[in-house]
């Protein structure tokens, strides 16, 4: 036994070692390890960008990655997905990132106030919301009054967060007191909820139910256009490669970004 | 003298120091004027009651389950006992939303046992039941652990004095056994609860998050992260605070380990 315990113990420590030495080698998807990186010593690769952008944008925004990468042989774009007032507080405590894409403009104004924006934010893109229910809407769900009924469990956005407060506004726009089940900090926990089908319904993003496929049902309410959430885009004053970032910015509002905005269920500004 | 070697005090000065930073960073960060004034705002006392009536209630529950698996692997000697032990401290080492997520697939809906409770009516997911549930679930394994330790140090010797005077199994358990083992288990307990008070991820998991019926303090705090950094950082002393308290109460009983 004391055989097996000295292998267990050699393979942790030699684990520990080789993870101390990955945390500051390379940029991995994560602002952690970015925050890192700067510490390893080494100057950036040239062209070698990251950008923060809101949970809401991940497909979209990996698809414009790999476009970038392709139109700028040399360059690389390294993404961190999270929710945009997780972002928000990094970049403000110094994370080291080059653009930011927020979900909403209240995140954005946040940032511009801290000073660390380079130059203007620009409108990219709007987002509504939806009314999402299990593939084969066990509650028969098909109108927004559906989800004030009682035995209907739905889980929604929390207000704190840029989803919930476009479901309050939604809420008062369409005069049905919502009694939900959870109130969930993030989109996606929204989602999964209604996918596993323990929610009987949910209210998400358009892109959101879009990028979900048919594992849910998405039922559309005309008082949706009553709360809007606009993306907006900035690069960042601390960028070590402002070249390469304001030109990832400029894909993004460009035609081609909009034209793969337009396709994942992204309204125009 | 304590006979220690001196560089070992410079060791244990920088292992102290980790911890204390950053609980100094908060405490620095605090904004201690309007202090009263975030931890008392109705959605704060709620998820504080919450959090303490839960963590109470998952403490009882650990301990009604805790003491008779703890005796079992200390004192029986039934075969596959290392097994089970490890299978019993997995909690310990499962990430907590790993844990909501596995507990989801038993008790949701459309769970293992889930299903055939909705059949009777019983919806536990995303209700105060789903975050005692969740919080035994990982905090179950310190008490079992803290009471299986203090179990076997305390030895057998009493209890086979006690047997050879002609004491029933039972008799032996409720007069000798639990009451030389008191200190052990009222440390399992403490840590049951702290960790219980704490628990986050399973509890988002599993039980949702709503004001007044699963919304518990770290979830509270969770959520006041994103618009109100302050109210989160007022929250988080609070939790310090009754974790501080916790450890002082711990400390003066288990210092005393009997045998």
């Amino acid at each position: 036994m004391s055989k097996v315990r000295g292998v267990v113990i050699a393979v942790v420590l030699l684990t520990a070692v080789s993870g101390c030495g990955s945390v500051s080698a390379g940029s991995g998807g994560s602002a952690g390890s970015g925050g890192s990186a700067g510490s390893s010593g080494g100057s950036p690769r040239r062209g070698a960008i990251t950008v923060f952008a809101a949970a809401s944008l991940k497909v979209v925004f990996t698809e414009l990655g790999e476009e970038f990468e392709r139109e700028n042989p040399g360059a690389s774009v390294t993404f961190s997905f999270a929710g945009s007032s997780d972002l928000v507080t990094q970049i403000l405590a110094g994370a080291p990132a080059d653009v930011f894409a927020s979900a909403d403009t209240s995140n954005m104004s946040k940032v511009v106030d801290g000073g660390v924006v380079a130059g203007q934010p620009v409108d990219f893109a709007t987002n509504t919301l939806t009314i999402v229910v299990p593939r084969d809407n066990p509650s028969r769900i098909s109108s927004f009054a559906d989800l004030g009924r009682a035995d209907v469990s739905v889980v929604i956005c929390a207000p704190q967060v840029p989803c919930g407060s476009a479901t309050q506004k939604v809420e008062n726009a369409t005069g049905t007191p919502l009694n939900p089940m959870s109130e969930e900090s993030s989109v996606t926990d929204v989602l999964n909820k209604v996918i596993s089908g323990e929610a009987d319904a949910g209210l998400v993003y358009v892109t959101d139910a879009a990028a979900a496929g048919d594992k849910v049902t998405a039922i559309a309410f005309p008082e949706s256009s009553s709360a809007v959430n606009t993306c907006r885009i900035a690069a960042l004053e601390d960028s070590t490669q402002p070249d390469s970032a304001a030109q990832f910015v400029d894909m993004v509002t460009g035609p081609v970004g909009r034209h793969a905005l337009a396709a994942a269920g992204f309204g125009a500004t | 003298m304590s006979g220690l070697p001196r560089w070992l005090f410079g060791a244990a000065g920088l292992a102290g120091l980790f911890i204390v930073a950053p609980l100094a960073a908060m405490l620095v960060r605090t904004r201690w004027s309007d202090l009263w004034g975030l931890v008392t705002t109705e959605s704060s006392l709620a998820a504080l009651q919450l959090s303490l009536r839960t963590a109470c209630a998952s403490t009882v529950l650990c301990v009604l389950l805790g003491v008779p698996l703890a005796l079992v692997l200390a004192r029986s000697h039934l075969r596959g006992l290392r097994i089970v032990r490890s299978i019993v401290l997995l909690p310990l080492v499962l990430p907590p939303v790993v844990g909501g997520v596995a507990l989801l697939y038993t008790f949701g809906r459309r769970g293992l046992l889930g299903q055939y409770l909705e059949i009777l009516g019983l919806r536990i997911a995303f209700s105060t039941s789903a975050v005692v549930l969740a919080q035994t679930f990982v905090a179950l394994p310190f008490m079992v652990l803290t009471l299986e330790g203090a179990l076997r140090t305390a030895g057998q010797r009493y209890e086979a004095i006690a047997a050879s005077l002609g004491a029933g199994p039972t008799m032996v358990l409720r007069r000798v056994t639990l009451p030389l083992v008191m200190p052990g288990l009222t440390s399992g307990a403490m840590l049951a609860f702290a960790r219980a008070l704490g628990e986050f991820g399973a509890t988002l998991t599993f039980a949702g998050s709503l004001q007044g019926v699963t919304r518990t303090l770290p979830l509270e705090i969770y959520l006041q992260r994103e618009s109100d950094p302050d109210a989160a950082i007022a929250l988080s002393l609070v939790l310090v605070l009754i974790a501080v308290l916790i450890v002082l109460a711990t400390r003066g009983r288990g210092a005393r380990v009997k045998l």
